[in-house]
C-alpha cells in the first residue's frame, strides 16, 4: 500500500535522490538530468554549477525546429532585503513572494530573480536572500542588481550565485543574463569606503553615481554568444535595469542602451525582462519587447519625463498599506518567443500585458487604466 | 521644543565667520550656490582658495618664516589663528578662510547636498536691483549681498531638509528606511495638493500631517514636533523640489 506523501517529502526526497545521483555524474550525462531533478537543486546551496554558460548551452535544442508548446515561468525582484533585526518587513516581502510561487500550479518552468536581492550588498542579506531563495520548488535563475553589487564589487554575490553573465537555451528559446550596472568608477577619487560607495549607488536620487552601462567586454560577450543563432531565433534577455534611456537622475537607463540594441537589431524579436523600476512598465522599440517587473519591497514613483507611451502605469499606490504596488508575477512565453507578462499585485487584481498589446502597438487587449495616475 | 535652531553641522559658524570674512574683503561663502548669478558673480573670488596658492609668499609659511603674526580670534569661539601680520585684505581674508575650512572638514555639507541630489535653487531675485525708487527707500533698497545672502539662507535650510530626507538616522527610523527609498527627488509626496480631506485619516490633512504621518508609519520613526526644526526643514525641502507646480490645494 502505498503512503501518501506530500508535496514537500516528494519535494526533498527527489532533491535528495537527483544530489546522490550527481556523485556519480560526469559533466555531459549531468546535463540530461531531468527538468524536475534540475527543480530540486536549484533549491541547494551552489545554484552556480547551474549557471555558467558552457554547462547551460548543452542542454540547448536548435532554434530552428518544430514550435514548441509554449511554457512560462514566474519572476521574483527586488527584495532589497535587510538583515532580518534591522527590518523584517522587506523579510517578509520575500517570503511571501516565495509562498506564492511555490503555490503556483502546475509548477513554472523555472524561477527568475531580477536583482536587488540585498539592500547594501553585505554577505549577511545576500547570505538571507540565498536561504529563502532555496525554498522555491522550481529552479532558479538569478541576476545581479546594484545594490548587490557595490559593496565587495561582487564578490559575496558570485560566491554565492556564480558569474553575473551567462546564458541558456530553455525549450527553444535562448536566455541571455546581462550584469547592467556596470559603474565608471566615481569612488576612488572621492576617497569613498566601500560603504559609503555602497550607499552612493543604493540612493536612487543621489546624482554623485555614475550611469549604468552593460560595457563593452560584456557586449562583446553578447555579440559572440548570439553570432551562432539565426534571425529568427527566440530570445530573452534579463537585464536589472531597463535596457533603454528612460529617466537617468534615476538610473532608468542602461548608458549604452543604443549599442546593445544595436546587437539585438537583427532579431526579428527580442524580449527583454528588467527589475529595478519597482512598477508597471512596457516599452517597445522596434522589434524589441521592454518588461519592466515588480518589487517585493516597496514601488517607485513614475519618473517625470520619458515614460514610454506604451506603458499603461498603475495607480499611485497606497501609502496605508505597505505591500500595494508590490508583488511578484509570471511570463508566459509563446512559441514565437514573444511572452504575456503577469503583474500579480498583492493588493490588487492581477494586470497582463500581453503579446497581442505589445503586437497592436498599444490598440488590443489594453490592460485596465489607473484611477489615480501619476502626477 | 519650538523654535530650536536647526542642527546643521558647522553651519551656523560657517555663516557667522563667512560675515565676517564677506565683510573684510568681499569674500564668497564656501557652499556658493549654484543658481547664484549676480551680475559681478564671476569677480568673486574661488569659493575655497588654498593660501599658497594665490597669497603673498610670507603667507605661507606664517609663523616659521619668522615674521610677525597677529592671532585673530574666530566669532564662532573656536580656537584663535595666526596670521602674518602684513596680511591685508583679500590675501588675509583667503588665509583665514582656509585655516578655518581645515578645522571645518564638514564646511561644505550644503554644496555636497546639492550636488548629490540635484537640489533646485531659489527664485532669482536679482532684478530687485533695478528700478530707481528703491535707492531712497528704506525697505526696497538692496544690495547684491542681500539677494545672495536670502539665496544662500534659503537654500541652506533646503539643503538640511534634505539631509533629513535622505537619512534614516536623522529621521529615527526604526528600520532603516529613508523618505528617498520611496520619495526619490521627493516624487509623489505633492505638496502644492495640500491642504486636503485624506480619507485615511478622516480628516483634512496639511503637508505636514502628511510627513508626519509617513514617518510614523513607512519609516517607524517617532512622531516628530510639527513646529520643530526637522518637520520645518522637511517642508521646505519637499516644497522646493516642486517649485513652478501650481498650487492646486485638494486635489488626490
Ligand atoms: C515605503 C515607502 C514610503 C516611504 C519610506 C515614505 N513614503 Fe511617503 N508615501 C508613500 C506612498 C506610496 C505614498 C502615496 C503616494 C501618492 O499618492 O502618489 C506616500 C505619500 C506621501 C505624501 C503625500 C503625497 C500626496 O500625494 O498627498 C507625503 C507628503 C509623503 N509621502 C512624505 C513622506 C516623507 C516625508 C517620508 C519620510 C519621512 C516618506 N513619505 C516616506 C510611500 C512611502
Amino acid at each position: 500500500m502505498a503512503t501518501y506523501k506530500s508535496v514537500e517529502t516528494r519535494y526533498l526526497e527527489d532533491r535528495r535522490a537527483f544530489f546522490r545521483g550527481l556523485r556519480n555524474l560526469d559533466r555531459r550525462s549531468f546535463l540530461k538530468v531531468s527538468a524536475a531533478a534540475m527543480g530540486a537543486a536549484a533549491g541547494l546551496a551552489a545554484p552556480h554549477s547551474f549557471t555558467p554558460v558552457s554547462v547551460a548551452r548543452g542542454a540547448e535544442s536548435p532554434p530552428g525546429a518544430a514550435p514548441q508548446p509554449a511554457f512560462r515561468f514566474a519572476y521574483i525582484s527586488d527584495s532589497h532585503l535587510y538583515e532580518r533585526d534591522v527590518n523584517d518587513r522587506f523579510v517578509r516581502g520575500l517570503l511571501r513572494a516565495v509562498d506564492d510561487v511555490n503555490n503556483l500550479d502546475p509548477q513554472p518552468d523555472f524561477v527568475f530573480y531580477g536583482g536587488d536581492l540585498a539592500q547594501l550588498g553585505q554577505a549577511k542579506e545576500l547570505e538571507l536572500g540565498a536561504q529563502i531563495l532555496k525554498n522555491l520548488k522550481a529552479p532558479l535563475r538569478i541576476m545581479v542588481g546594484e545594490h548587490d553589487w557595490y559593496l565587495d564589487m561582487g564578490q559575496k554575490w558570485r560566491e554565492l550565485f556564480g558569474p553575473p553573465t551567462y546564458s541558456f537555451d530553455h525549450k527553444g528559446v535562448h536566455f541571455v543574463v546581462l550584469n547592467s550596472v556596470v559603474e565608471r568608477d566615481f569612488w576612488t577619487a572621492r576617497g569613498m569606503s566601500p560603504m559609503e560607495r555602497m550607499r552612493t549607488v543604493a540612493g536612487l536620487d543621489n546624482g554623485l553615481q555614475s550611469p549604468f552601462t552593460v560595457g563593452a567586454a560584456q557586449r562583446k560577450w553578447l555579440q559572440d554568444d548570439l553570432a551562432r543563432l539565426p534571425d529568427d531565433a527566440r530570445i530573452i534577455v534579463f537585464s536589472h535595469s531597463p535596457l533603454y534611456k528612460l529617466y537617468k537622475p534615476w538610473n532608468f537607463w542602461t548608458d549604452d542602451a543604443d549599442e546593445v540594441q544595436a546587437i539585438l537589431k537583427r532579431f526579428q524579436r527580442v524580449v527583454v525582462i528588467h527589475g529595478h523600476t519597482h512598477q508597471l512598465l512596457t516599452n517597445r522599440i522596434g522589434n524589441i519587447h521592454f518588461h519592466g517587473v515588480l518589487s517585493t519591497a516597496w514601488p517607485w514613483p513614475y519618473a517625470p519625463e520619458g515614460m514610454p507611451e506604451i506603458t499603461i502605469q498603475m495607480s499611485r499606490p497606497d501609502p496605508f498599506n505597505p505591500h500595494d504596488g508590490c508583488g511578484d508575477g509570471e511570463i508566459h512565453v509563446h512559441p514565437d518567443g514573444l511572452v504575456d507578462k503577469v503583474y500579480s499585485l498583492w493588493n490588487r487584481n492581477p494586470v497582463t500585458v500581453s503579446r497581442a498589446y505589445m503586437l497592436s502597438a498599444g490598440k488590443e487587449s489594453v490592460p485596465p487604466l489607473p484611477n489615480r495616475p501619476s502626477y | 521644543m519650538r523654535n530650536a535652531p536647526l542642527r546643521c553641522p558647522a553651519s551656523a559658524a560657517a555663516g557667522t565667520i563667512c560675515v565676517l570674512l564677506g565683510a573684510l574683503a568681499g569674500c564668497a561663502q564656501n557652499a556658493a550656490p549654484p543658481g547664484a548669478t549676480g551680475p559681478n558673480a564671476s569677480e568673486r573670488p574661488p569659493a575655497i582658495t588654498p593660501v599658497a596658492a594665490t597669497a603673498e609668499p610670507s603667507a605661507a609659511a606664517p609663523a616659521a618664516a619668522g615674521g610677525e603674526t597677529v592671532a585673530i580670534g574666530a566669532c564662532d569661539g573656536g580656537a584663535a589663528v595666526e596670521v602674518p601680520s602684513s596680511l591685508t585684505g583679500q590675501p588675509l581674508a583667503d588665509s583665514l578662510m582656509d585655516q578655518w575650512q581645515r578645522d571645518h572638514p564638514e564646511a561644505n555639507w550644503v554644496a555636497e547636498q546639492q550636488e548629490r541630489h540635484a537640489l533646485i535653487p531659489p527664485a532669482d531675485n536679482s532684478d530687485l536691483l533695478k528700478g530707481d525708487q528703491g535707492k531712497d527707500h528704506a525697505y526696497g533698497n538692496y544690495t547684491e549681498r542681500d539677494i545672495l545672502t536670502w539665496a544662500r539662507e534659503t537654500e541652506k535650510f533646503v539643503a538640511e531638509g534634505s539631509r533629513i530626507f535622505h537619512s534614516a538616522d536623522e529621521l529615527g527610523s526604526t528600520v532603516a528606511v529613508s523618505c528617498d527609498m520611496c520619495h526619490p527627488h521627493a516624487a509623489n509626496t505633492h505638496p502644492e495638493t495640500y491642504p486636503k480631506y485624506q480619507t485615511q485619516l478622516g480628516r483634512v490633512a496639511l503637508l505636514r500631517d502628511m510627513i508626519d504621518w509617513c514617518i510614523e508609519n513607512p519609516v517607524r520613526g517617532e512622531h516628530l514636533d510639527p513646529n520643530g526644526a526637522k518637520m520645518r526643514a522637511l517642508e521646505a525641502y519637499i516644497q522646493s523640489q516642486r517649485k513652478g507646480v501650481a498650487l492646486n490645494y485638494g486635489k488626490h
